[in-house]
C-alpha cells in the first residue's frame, strides 16, 4: 500500500467548514490519536461529533465532526478518514498540521483523484472532472465540475457523434463498395451535415469559454488616472485594506493582484498604477505593467473622478477603452457633480461594450452595480441559460477545438470538390477528437453501422 | 487413419494446405532457401478459386499488391491469367483506387500449380494430413492419412475450408470440403485435442449457371477498362482481350419465393452453428434484413474461358435447390437459367485469432504457424497475405532471427494481422480500406516503395525486382525535380488553362506546382510540356500522386509519427499484468492472454480502456524512473 496523505479537501477561505481529508493504511490510527468524540466511540461510516486533540500538549484546536471510512469503497479505494472542521482557516491548518505530525504526508496536487483513478474508481473524464471539482476555487465552478461527472459532456456531445458517425458511414459505403447498388454521397449533403456539425461545435465551445471564465475566472483591470479612486475601489470589493491608500498621485506604483468572488464567479482583480507620462523610472516600470494587464483583461474598470470635469488624460483613456468590455466608473459621487455626463456619453457613443456607473467609493455605493456587469460578462450570450452545459476542462476544451478545425478542415475540402476519401480524412480526424473527450473507441463503430445499414454482399 | 506410420520425409518446413495462403506460405519458404513440402487433400484443389472468380477489389487490391512488392506470386498469376481487368473508384482519391481483374479460374489454378511445381526446393504433394506430430510443444511434423510421417522444424497450418467442413443445402447437410472436394475431419478433431481455441465459422458461395442458358439482352454489360493495369510491379503495360460482366437484378417476385421459402433455409432452421460474415450475406438474409428493399443487384461474371459455367455474384443462398431454381427465374435474363452447380453454404473450423502472436505463431504450439480462413478471415487475398507472412517468419524462427512484423502504418497486411491477432473477429473477416489508418500513405501504387526493400533484405524479392525498384525510384525523383524546375509563365498558358477550366495563371509558376491544382493532371499538362521524356506508367503514376497530394502525405506522415510513439514503447510479452497496482482485472486479463508486444497493441485490444492504457503508462514511467535509480 502507498503511503497515507492528507489535505484540505475544501476550497481556502470561504465557507462555513473545511474538511481535513486523511487517505492511506494510517488513517484509522492517526484519526483515532488525534479525535474525541463526544460520547461513545468511533463507528465506522458514521459521522461523529467530537473534539480535535493534539495529543502531546492536550490542546483542543476545533470542535468537529469525523467519519472513518474502510477501502475498498471509499473515494482512493484506500482507509479514509474525514475531519470536517468547523473553525477558521488557522483551526483548519492546525488540525491538518496535527495530522501530518502524526505520521501523514501532505498530498500532492490531485493526488486523491489519482489514487482513485489507480484503483479503479474513475475513468479518465470523471478524474479530470473530480480534478477540477478540486481545484474549483467557487460554487458555480464545482456545481460545473458536478456536471461533468455525471457524464453531461457524453449526453452533449452524442448527437455531434452521431451526425460524423453517419456521413463517416455513408463515406466508407461509398469507398469501399464502388460497385454496389448504394446512393452516392452528395456534396451538397456533405456541406450541409458538416455546417450542421461546425455550428453544434460552436455553440458548445461558446459555453467552453463561459466554462473557462468560471473556472479559471475572468481578469479585470482597474485603470484611471492617478489618485481617482482606484485603489479605493479595489479595496471596496475586498472589503480589507491591502492596497495602500493615499491622496498623493502614483502611490500605487506596482499592480496588485487580488482574487475576489463575485457571486460564484473568481475574478482577478489588477489595480494598475496609473496610466500617465511620468520621468520617474520606478513609476515607468509600473506604467509598463499597468499597460500589460490592461492588455490582457477580459473586462475593465476605468475610473474617472466625477467631481471633477473631464481630463484629457481621461479623455485618452475613454479612447482607448472604446473596443473593449468596460465598465466606466464615474467616482467620487459623494463630492458632488463636477463632469459632463453627455460628454462622456457622446465619447463612448456606437460602442454597445460600454457600462456607465456612478459610484462613491467612501460610501460604499456602486458595488452592486459592479457585480452585475461582471456576471453579466461571463453570462452574456449563448449560454445565459443555466441548464446548457459549460465545459471548463482545458483538454475538453482543446479537443472540441480540434474536432472543430477538422470539421472546418472537410467544409473546406467539400467545398473544393475534393476526393470522398480526403474529405473522410478530416471527418474521421473530428470523429475521432471526439470520442476522444470520452474515451470511447472508434473504428468499430463505423463497420458496424456500415453492415447494419446498407445491404452488401457477393 | 492407417495404424502402422512410417518416416516417409524431412524438411525445414510442411505447409498443410494448397490454398491461397498455402502457395503463397510454401513459395516463400523455399525461396527463402528452406526445403519445403506441401500437402492438400487433392492437387486439382491447389489455388482453387471456390468461390468469385475475381482477385482484388477495394482492399483487396491493396494486399494483392503488398503481396507482390514483397515477392508473392498471386500479382504475377492474376497478371497472366486475367480475362477482364477494372480499376475502382477512379472519381475518388488515389489512395482508394483499388485493382479487380477477372480471374479464368482453371488457368489461375493450373498456372500456379505450375510454379509451385517447378520451384526449386519445394515439393507440392497430395495427402491428406490427419495428425500435427508435437513434442516439448513445439511441432515437428505431420501424419498423413495413409500412415507416412513427415517430419520438420515447423508447420504452417492453412486448411480453408476444408478443416471439418460442412455443406448447407435446404435441410440436406453433409460432410465436405469446398467445391465437392473432400473435407478434413480428424484434423480438425486433433486439433482439438491439442488444445487449440477453435470455433466454426460459416460462408456461403451462389450458384453458377451455363451462359447459354441465359439472355444477356435484358442485362447491362460491364466491360473491363481501355487500359490496363498490372498487378504485379513487376509488368509493365499487358494487353489482352477481355470478356464482360453482366448486371441485373431481384424483383419483388424473386424476394416473395424466398420469403415463402425462409423455413426451407438451413440459415434459420437452426442447423447452421457458424458465424456468417455480415458483408457477404446470402439472399435470403439480405431478403430478410432489407425487407423495405425492392431489388438487390447480382452481377453475372464468366468462370474461365474454357468453360460456359457463370457465376452469380450476389446470390449466395442455402435454399433447397428447388427454390434455387424458382428464384432465379424470376430475375431479368435468368427465366431459363439451368444452374450447372446450386448454392451452398459452407461451415469450418477455424482458430481463435486471438491465440497467435504478431508473426503468425501459436502462442500455446511453438513452430506452429496460421495462414488464411483458418485464422478466421475470408477472401482469396486475405489468405494470401497471411500465407506469405506465415512463411517468412516460420523461416525467421527456424533461423533464430527477430520476427517480421508489418505495423498497421506499413501495410495493409500489417493492418490485416493487427486486427485478427489483436482485436480478434466473430466474423470471417474482410480487409476494407476503411479498416487502416493511413490510407493516403497506404496506397496500392507505392507498395513496392514500402515493401519490396524489406522483402529483398529478407531474400524474398528477387534481385531483378530489386533493381527495378531502385530505377523506378531514381526516374521518380528525376522526374519530379524536373518538374519542380520546369516553370510555365503566365500569357503563353493562358488558352491551356482556359482549355482545362481553370484560372489563368498570375506568376510563373512551377509545373509540379501546376499539378497541385485540380484541373490539372500530369496527363493534360503534356501539352504545355513538350520535352518530358518518356516514362512507364509505374514511374508517371507515382510520381504524380507524390506531387499532387504532397500536402495530404505529410500530414499523414506525421499521424503516423505519433501513432508510432506509442508503437515504440515495448512491452515484455512476460509482463505481470495481475501485478500491475490499478489495472482492471478485466484489462490484466486482456492484456496477460494477449501478450502485446507494445503499448499501442495493448490499446487496440479489446476490453482494454483508455484509462488501462494510463495505468500502464504510470507503471512503465515509474519501473523506468526506479531502474534509473
Amino acid at each position: 500500500m502507498e503511503d497515507t496523505i492528507a489535505a484540505v479537501a475544501t476550497a481556502y477561505g470561504e465557507g462555513g467548514i473545511g474538511i481535513v481529508r486523511v487517505s492511506g493504511e494510517k488513517a484509522e490510527e492517526i484519526l483515532k490519536s488525534i479525535f474525541v468524540p463526544s460520547s461513545g466511540a468511533l463507528e465506522e461510516r458514521r459521522l461523529t461529533y467530537g473534539t480535535v486533540k493534539d495529543p502531546e500538549t492536550g490542546d483542543v484546536i476545533d470542535e468537529c465532526m469525523a467519519v472513518f471510512m474502510k477501502g475498498p469503497h471509499t473515494y482512493t479505494t484506500e482507509d479514509v478518514a474525514e475531519i470536517d472542521c468547523h473553525g477558521s482557516v488557522v483551526s483548519l491548518r492546525n488540525t491538518l498540521s496535527l495530522v501530518i505530525r502524526m505520521g501523514a504526508r501532505l498530498a500532492e496536487k490531485g493526488e486523491f483523484t489519482k489514487r482513485a483513478f489507480l484503483g479503479g474508481r474513475l475513468d479518465l473524464s470523471q478524474a479530470e472532472a473530480v480534478m477540477d471539482l478540486v481545484s474549483a476555487k467557487t460554487d458555480a465552478g464545482a456545481e460545473m465540475a458536478l456536471d461533468q461527472l455525471e457524464g453531461r459532456i457524453g449526453k452533449e456531445t452524442a448527437p455531434i457523434r452521431e451526425k460524423l458517425l453517419d456521413l463517416l458511414t455513408e463515406i466508407a459505403v461509398n469507398i469501399d463498395y464502388p460497385d454496389e447498388d448504394i446512393e452516392e454521397v452528395t456534396y451538397e449533403k456533405l456541406k450541409k451535415e458538416l455546417s450542421e456539425t461546425s455550428s453544434m461545435l460552436e455553440d458548445l465551445l461558446a459555453s467552453a469559454d463561459a466554462g473557462r471564465l468560471i473556472r479559471e475566472g475572468i481578469s479585470c483591470a482597474i485603470i484611471g488616472r492617478p489618485n481617482v479612486g482606484k485603489s479605493s475601489l479595489m479595496n471596496a470589493l475586498l472589503r480589507e485594506s491591502r492596497a495602500i491608500v493615499t491622496d498623493i498621485p502614483g502611490t500605487t506604483r506596482d499592480t496588485i493582484e487580488e482574487g475576489i468572488n463575485v457571486r460564484g464567479i473568481p475574478v482577478r482583480l489588477t489595480d494598475t498604477a496609473g496610466i500617465h507620462d511620468t520621468d520617474d523610472k520606478i513609476e515607468q516600470i509600473g506604467i509598463e505593467k499597468s499597460r500589460e494587464s490592461f492588455d490582457r483583461a477580459d473586462l475593465v474598470i476605468l475610473v474617472i473622478d466625477g467631481s471633477e470635469e473631464l481630463q484629457p488624460e481621461d479623455t485618452a483613456l475613454v479612447e482607448k477603452i472604446r473596443d473593449r468590455k468596460t465598465l466606466i466608473l464615474l467616482n467620487k459621487r459623494d463630492l458632488g457633480y463636477g463632469i459632463d455626463k453627455d460628454r462622456i456619453k457622446e465619447l463612448t457613443s456606437g460602442s454597445d461594450n460600454i457600462k456607465i456607473v456612478e459610484t462613491s467609493m467612501t460610501e460604499g455605493t456602486g458595488v452592486t452595480e459592479i457585480e452585475d456587469a461582471v456576471e453579466e460578462y461571463v453570462m452574456s450570450g449563448k449560454v445565459a441559460q443555466k441548464e446548457s452545459l459549460l465545459i471548463s476542462n482545458v483538454r475538453h476544451i482543446e479537443l472540441l477545438e480540434d474536432t472543430l478545425a477538422a470539421v472546418k478542415d472537410a467544409c473546406a475540402a467539400a467545398e473544393a470538390g475534393s476526393a470522398l476519401d480526403f474529405i473522410e480524412i478530416d471527418v474521421r480526424r473530428a470523429y475521432q477528437s471526439l470520442g476522444e473527450i470520452t474515451g470511447e473507441a472508434v473504428s468499430d463503430d463505423i463497420l458496424k453501422e456500415v453492415f447494419s445499414r446498407f445491404c452488401l454482399g457477393k | 487413419m492407417s495404424t502402422e506410420t512410417f518416416l516417409m520425409g524431412t524438411y525445414d518446413v510442411i505447409v498443410v494446405g494448397a490454398g491461397h495462403a498455402g502457395c503463397e506460405a510454401a513459395l516463400a519458404c523455399s525461396r527463402m532457401g528452406k526445403r519445403t513440402v506441401m500437402f492438400s487433400i487433392n492437387l486439382e484443389a491447389v489455388a482453387m478459386m471456390a468461390c468469385n472468380p475475381a482477385i482484388g477489389g477495394t482492399g483487396k487490391g491493396h494486399l494483392v499488391r503488398e503481396i507482390d512488392a514483397l515477392g508473392g506470386e498471386m500479382g504475377l498469376v492474376i497478371d497472366r491469367t486475367f480475362i477482364q481487368s477494372r480499376m475502382l473508384n477512379t472519381a475518388k482519391g488515389p489512395a482508394v483506387h483499388s485493382l479487380r481483374a477477372q480471374a479464368d479460374k482453371s488457368r489461375y489454378h493450373a498456372d500456379m500449380k505450375r510454379v509451385l511445381e517447378m520451384q526449386e526446393g519445394l515439393d507440392l504433394k497430395q495427402g491428406e494430413v490427419v495428425d500435427i506430430i508435437v513434442e516439448d510443444g513445439k511441432a515437428c511434423g505431420v501424419v498423413l492419412k495413409t500412415g507416412s510421417i513427415y517430419r520438420a522444424k515447423a508447420v504452417i497450418l492453412a486448411t480453408g475450408t476444408f478443416l471439418a467442413g460442412k455443406i448447407f443445402i435446404g435441410d440436406s447437410a453433409y460432410e465436405s470440403g469446398p467445391n465437392g472436394m473432400a473435407p478434413s475431419v480428424e484434423l480438425a478433431e486433433s486439433l482439438r485435442k491439442l488444445g487449440l481455441p477453435m470455433r466454426r465459422f460459416k460462408t456461403g458461395t451462389p450458384a453458377r449457371a451455363l451462359a447459354q442458358s441465359l439472355d444477356f439482352s435484358k442485362m447491362k454489360e460491364e466491360k473491363g477498362d481501355e487500359k490496363i493495369v498490372p498487378f504485379s510491379f513487376m509488368n509493365d503495360d499487358l494487353e489482352k482481350d477481355q470478356v464482360s460482366c453482366w448486371l441485373s437484378y431481384t424483383n419483388e417476385e424473386t424476394h416473395r419465393i424466398i420469403r415463402e421459402n425462409f423455413h426451407r433455409s438451413a440459415l434459420f432452421s437452426g442447423q447452421i452453428e457458424g458465424v456468417g460474415p455480415r458483408y457477404c450475406p446470402s439472399i435470403e438474409d439480405k431478403v430478410n434484413r432489407f425487407a423495405d428493399r425492392k431489388r438487390h443487384q447480382l452481377f453475372i461474371e464468366p468462370e474461365g474461358l474454357d468453360t460456359d459455367e457463370m457465376y452469380i455474384q450476389g446470390m449466395s443462398s442455402s435454399l433447397p435447390e428447388d427454390v434455387q431454381e424458382a428464384f432465379y427465374k424470376t430475375i431479368a435474363g435468368l427465366e431459363n437459367i439451368q444452374i450447372a452447380r446450386p448454392a451452398y453454404a459452407i461451415e469450418y473450423d477455424c482458430i481463435d485469432p486471438t491465440d497467435l502472436n504478431l508473426n503468425l505463431e501459436n502462442r500455446h504450439v511453438e513452430n506452429l504457424f496460421c495462414a488464411g480462413q483458418f485464422n478466421g478471415s475470408s477472401g482469396y487475398e486475405e489468405a494470401a497475405a497471411q500465407g506469405l507472412m506465415a512463411g517468412v517468419n516460420a523461416v525467421l524462427k527456424i533461423n533464430g532471427k527477430e520476427p517480421f512484423i508489418l505495423d498497421r502504418s506499413e501495410a495493409y497486411i500489417g493492418v490485416l494481422i493487427d486486427d485478427l491477432v489483436t482485436k480478434g473477429t466473430n466474423e470471417p473477416y474482410r480487409i476494407m480500406t476503411s479498416r487502416a489508418e493511413y490510407r493516403i500513405v497506404l496506397r496500392q501504387d507505392n507498395a513496392d516503395l514500402r515493401l519490396t526493400e524489406k522483402a529483398y533484405r529478407l531474400g524474398l524479392a528477387t534481385e531483378e525486382r530489386y533493381q527495378r525498384l531502385l530505377e523506378k525510384k531514381k526516374l521518380v525523383e528525376q522526374e519530379r525535380k524536373r518538374l519542380e524546375n520546369t516553370y510555365a509563365l503566365p500569357g503563353e498558358t493562358d488558352d491551356f488553362m482556359r482549355r482545362v477550366g481553370g484560372a489563368p495563371l498570375k506568376n510563373k509558376t512551377s509545373l509540379a506546382d501546376m499539378m497541385k491544382r485540380p484541373e490539372i493532371t500530369y496527363e493534360n499538362l503534356a501539352e504545355i510540356d513538350p520535352d518530358r521524356p518518356v516514362l512507364s506508367d509505374h514511374v508517371t503514376t507515382q510520381m504524380a500522386v507524390q506531387i499532387k497530394y504532397e500536402g495530404y502525405i505529410s500530414k499523414q506522415m506525421q499521424q503516423i509519427k505519433r501513432f508510432q510513439k506509442l508503437e515504440n514503447q515495448k512491452l515484455d510479452p512476460e509482463l505481470e499484468y495481475s501485478s500491475i497496482q490499478g489495472l482492471r482485472i478485466e484489462a490484466a486479463e486482456k492484456l496477460s492472454a494477449t501478450k502485446p508486444l507494445s503499448v499501442g497493441q495493448a490499446s487496440r485490444i479489446s476490453g482494454v480502456s483508455p484509462a488501462d492504457i494510463n495505468v500502464l503508462l504510470i507503471y512503465l514511467e515509474k519501473e523506468r524512473r526506479s531502474k534509473k535509480k
